[in-house]
């Protein structure tokens, strides 16, 4: 990492100024170190307090062929590719409203700011949740949650972002400011550009709001943990409650190279419903052990995380996605490619998407990340890489996106000609 | 459905190329001499679809039965500027599929094989001209289902599923066909083709499934469409429940959300259209006011817990009868009289004109009486049928064409209804797309910046404007256009709305 390098002073100070007409002096900054995004320095914080102030600055900035960083929470800034350049961190801290609430129509819109912890608790006041579950909700930003397409556990029953986000409003590198679908969860009027930006890791437009629609607090919740023999076993159990009659939120394997694979399912609903399935659960699980571990194993993907942050030199962490049927191929495969002396630990999702940790020498990580992603490619799977170690060569995060890259990048030239918006941190150098 | 206008009306005109003899026999070197379809006789069967107050002429009907056919026909389109229209089953009921002059139908009908079953990763992956209750058929004996379930199920297909992005009932509860389409195989409009999505979940890059899903045919043509089923619940339960009006229907349906379920299905009947169902179908409902119809699923004790919930609060909120379906006889006898609700509206009027717009449902005591107030005004009857789970409404607007004025009345009437799920804060559409129809309206719901940046990724995706076009946007927008500057909503000039 080169963060402690000292800001850029090339920024023309006409650019600055004319920031400073929009953006009262004291949310308009000089970057410091702690502002590096991945290593890269940029020269200017600028926090617009609301959403026109936001397009205008955006403008500016594109207008004067200055690359913008949009941040929100910052949880997941090193995620994707090191920026190609960086002048101008777009944040948005001030725009945290809850702009409005109507529960009684299940739906709630936000500024890009809010965080999902406050935006959960506003909703909770009237039994309701955002049935979305991502990293780190006290810091993490409805726009960047939504940017970086981050769900947890409860996305095998609920949907991840695309099925939660109904409406979203957008400014673009040329200071567009644009909305699309709305506050009714049914609406099928244009395009889907809410779905677009969701994933997009800031590269077509900065989100300035979202809607999305809610789902009412479980009455009552409960985890069942069982430890199984081996993979195979965990597997056909994971495979034995998809195919069941089961309403269970959330299920997981948890495993690791020091670790018996263990599966946890999550119920929500009524206390007797509850009973019934968890009985039913049982005779599933046959002789296998239950395990006491309780709600915690939920918050499993943070734990892991939170040793990369620790650990930052010699670990590295990727998203996985495979076929349902055959998580336990690739809990194996990991557990073969980082045999060479290498720890792991996996948490993967029912639906196929999973979470591997690998920590031990720099070189060897690389190799293994490179053998995961040609096994998963060949399977139709893929691997990206959010977390490197600080000393590792550089390596794609993202790996092949397959025969629509050039539409993908025609999409881009669409909406951000001039490369503004987080210059080369997604697929195929967008 | 939709209406019996018999007028064909004047449609954009594209600029395109008279498609002459020698790219005729061209197109049936590509398909065989079946697979093309020229005469006018012939042609008639593809002027329009389920919205038949539109009617254009195609120069032709291609009919391929592969993806390189499909690529090969586009090829040539492209090379020649021809515009042209995918088509499903053509019961669409927004003029999507409606032709475009001097343009080619691409008739997916020969494309209907269900390629894959997948039943332990639960994905199921078909050809466009696959019939959407098919799909659950062939996945029943395993008990899997394929959720979206829009009415006419029976006959539309995946591929124009998928276009329009069709909901359903039960969409409430399992989510509309964009949540069920995991990848698509897409023929691009220069016949490139591309994969957007696959079998396993968020591959790397763009949403652009999520994106081409919706849009009514303006960005290609899917020609493979990776499903997923979902496991049939333990037990489905249906509620019957009759109230004096919409009013109480309605609180008790606002009451249910406050209480925190989230059933399968919640669909209301007011007294007009239940006439209607009942004299087409005999679904033996009860002559009320307005029918609440509840469906609960999951398992069985689950289910028991709720419904005994529902049964209360249906009851608080003034139902007079409430009647549990006891079979899955009985069950379904009850679907069907609202599954025909639209098309029973013949028994009651001669002509209708099927409506399609969404409200936030705390609204609906206020639509419903200004469309009571609208339509006493226009002197015209409204039938309504909607999922009141989610606040879309079908009012079925009745009238009769012999009657001198009366069809413009109607159509008037309609058009303000929408206008009122605009000021409402909804959509002008919730299921049945923008299409030909809707067009016009889409400029009183969103603002030029909002359309002209939708049409940035048609220009992405189609900059010669060749797949469907002169559909869904208003104004087409030339690629390379420099786009304008920001424009106030029509809905923030006129006060309803305000920008934060």
């Amino acid at each position: 990492m080169d963060a402690s390098a000292s800001p850029k002073t090339s920024l023309s100070s006409t650019f600055e100024s004319d920031v400073r007409k929009i953006i009262a002096a004291e949310h308009v900054r000089t970057a410091g170190a702690s502002d590096a995004v991945a290593g890269v320095q940029p020269s200017l914080v600028v926090e617009p307090g609301n959403e026109q102030e936001l397009a205008k600055v955006l403008k500016l900035a594109n207008d004067v062929g200055m690359a913008v960083i949009p941040r929100g929470g910052g949880t997941k800034l090193e995620w994707g590719n090191r920026p190609a350049r960086a002048d101008l961190i777009l944040s948005t801290a001030r725009m945290n409203r809850v702009i409005e609430h109507a529960w009684a129509d299940l739906t709630v819109s936000a500024e890009a700011g809010c965080t999902i912890a406050k935006l959960q608790d506003t909703v909770a006041k009237h039994g309701q949740r955002l049935a979305l579950d991502p990293l780190w909700p006290e810091r993490a930003t409805v726009g960047g949650v939504l940017s970086t397409n981050d769900s947890g556990v409860l996305r095998l029953r609920f949907g991840s972002l695309r099925d939660l986000v109904i409406g979203a409003t957008v400014a673009l590198a040329d200071g567009t400011v644009a909305s699309s679908g709305g506050k009714v969860v049914k609406n099928v009027a244009g395009y889907d550009l809410p779905k677009l930006v969701t994933g997009a890791f800031g590269t077509l437009g900065v989100i300035t709001r979202a809607i999305f629609r809610l789902h009412p607090l479980p009455k009552e919740k409960r985890t069942i943990s069982v430890v199984t023999r081996d993979l195979t076993e965990a597997q056909r159990l994971v495979l034995a409650i998809q195919n069941s009659k089961l309403a269970h939120s959330a299920l997981q394997i948890r495993c690791g190279a020091e670790m018996q694979p263990r599966v946890d399912v999550l119920f929500e609903g009524t206390e007797t419903g509850l009973s019934a399935q968890s009985a039913q659960l049982k005779l599933m699980a046959g002789e296998a052990r239950e395990d006491d571990a309780g709600g915690k194993v939920w918050n499993r993907r943070e734990e892991i995380l939170s040793r990369t942050e620790s650990d930052g030199e010699n670990c590295a962490m990727g998203k996985f996605t495979t076929l349902p049927v055959e998580i336990a191929e690739t809990v194996a495969m990991i557990g073969k490619i980082a045999a060479s002396g290498l720890r792991w630990s996996v948490v993967a999702q029912a639906t196929g998407i999973g979470l591997v940790l690998i920590d031990g020498a720099v070189s060897e990580i690389a190799a293994a990340l490179r053998g995961l992603r040609e096994w998963l490619g060949i399977r139709g799977g893929s691997l990206v890489v959010v977390r490197r170690p600080a000393g590792m060569a550089e390596l794609d995060a993202w790996g092949d996106s397959g025969d629509a890259l050039g539409l993908m990048q025609a999409v881009k030239r669409q909406f951000d000609q001039q490369g503004t918006l987080n210059p080369g941190r997604f697929v195929g150098g967008i | 459905m939709a209406t019996g206008i018999s007028q064909p009306r004047e449609t954009h005109i594209v600029d395109a190329r008279i498609v002459d003899a020698r790219i005729f026999d061209e197109l049936r070197e590509i398909v065989g001499p079946r697979g093309l379809i020229t005469s006018r006789e012939e042609l008639h069967t593809y002027e329009c679809d389920g919205l038949t107050n539109f009617r254009v002429l195609p120069r032709a009907v291609l009919l391929p039965d592969s993806t390189e056919q499909v690529q090969k026909i586009v090829r040539v389109c492209h090379r020649e500027k021809i515009p042209f229209v995918a088509r499903g089953s053509g019961t669409g009921l927004s003029g999507g599929a409606l032709p475009v002059e001097n343009g080619v139908v691409i008739s997916l009908t020969r494309m209907n094989k269900i390629l894959e079953v997948d039943i332990p990763n639960a994905r199921v992956t078909v050809e466009p001209g696959v019939i959407n209750l098919d799909v659950t058929a062939r996945v029943a004996p395993q008990e899997y289902f394929y959720a979206p379930d829009p009415s006419s199920q029976s006959v539309c297909s995946i591929g124009g599923n998928v276009a329009e992005n069709s909901g359903g009932a039960h969409c409430l509860k399992y989510g509309f066909t964009t949540t069920h389409v995991l990848g698509l195989e897409v023929v691009l409009a220069d016949g490139s083709l591309v994969h957007l999505g696959g079998k396993t979940l968020d591959a790397p890059g763009y949403d652009l499934m999520g994106v081409f899903v919706g849009s009514e045919g303006t960005l290609g043509i899917a020609t493979k469409i990776i499903l997923r089923i979902v496991k049939r619940p333990e037990c489905v339960q249906t509620l019957l429940a009759a109230f004096p009006s919409t009013n109480e229907a309605g609180a008790a349906v606002s009451d249910m959300i406050a209480a925190g379920m989230l059933p399968a299905a919640i669909e209301m009947m007011d007294n007009l259209a239940i006439q209607a169902a009942e004299a087409a179908v005999h679904a033996n409902y009860p002559n009320c006011g307005a029918l609440l119809l509840v469906e609960l699923d999951g398992p069985v004790a689950e289910v028991a817990a709720l419904m005994a919930h529902v049964n209360e609060i249906c009851k608080k909120s003034g139902a007079w009868e409430i009647r549990v379906a006891q079979s899955d006889a009985e069950r379904a006898l009850v679907w069907k009289g609202r599954k025909a609700a639209f098309a029973a509206m013949g028994r009651i009027s001669p002509n209708y004109i099927v409506q399609d717009g969404v409200i936030p449902r705390t609204e609906l005591p206020n639509v419903m009486r200004e469309i009571g107030r609208l339509s006493n005004e226009a002197g015209l009857r409204v039938a309504n049928v909607f999922h009141a789970g989610d606040g879309n409404l079908h009012p079925l607007v009745l009238y009769d064409r012999r009657i001198s004025g009366q069809e413009e009345a109607a159509e008037t009437l309609s058009g303000k209804i929408l206008e009122l799920c605009i000021g409402a804060g909804g959509s002008i559409t919730g299921e049945h797309g923008v299409g030909e129809d809707k067009k016009k309206m889409m400029s009183k719901m969103y603002s030029e910046p909002d359309l002209e940046t939708m049409q940035r990724v048609r220009c992405a995706f189609d900059p010669l404007n060749l797949s469907n076009p002169s559909k869904v946007f208003p104004r087409p927008r030339l690629c390379g256009e420099k786009p304008g500057e920001y424009v106030a909503h029509p809905l923030e000039t006129a006060g309803i709305a305000e920008r934060f």
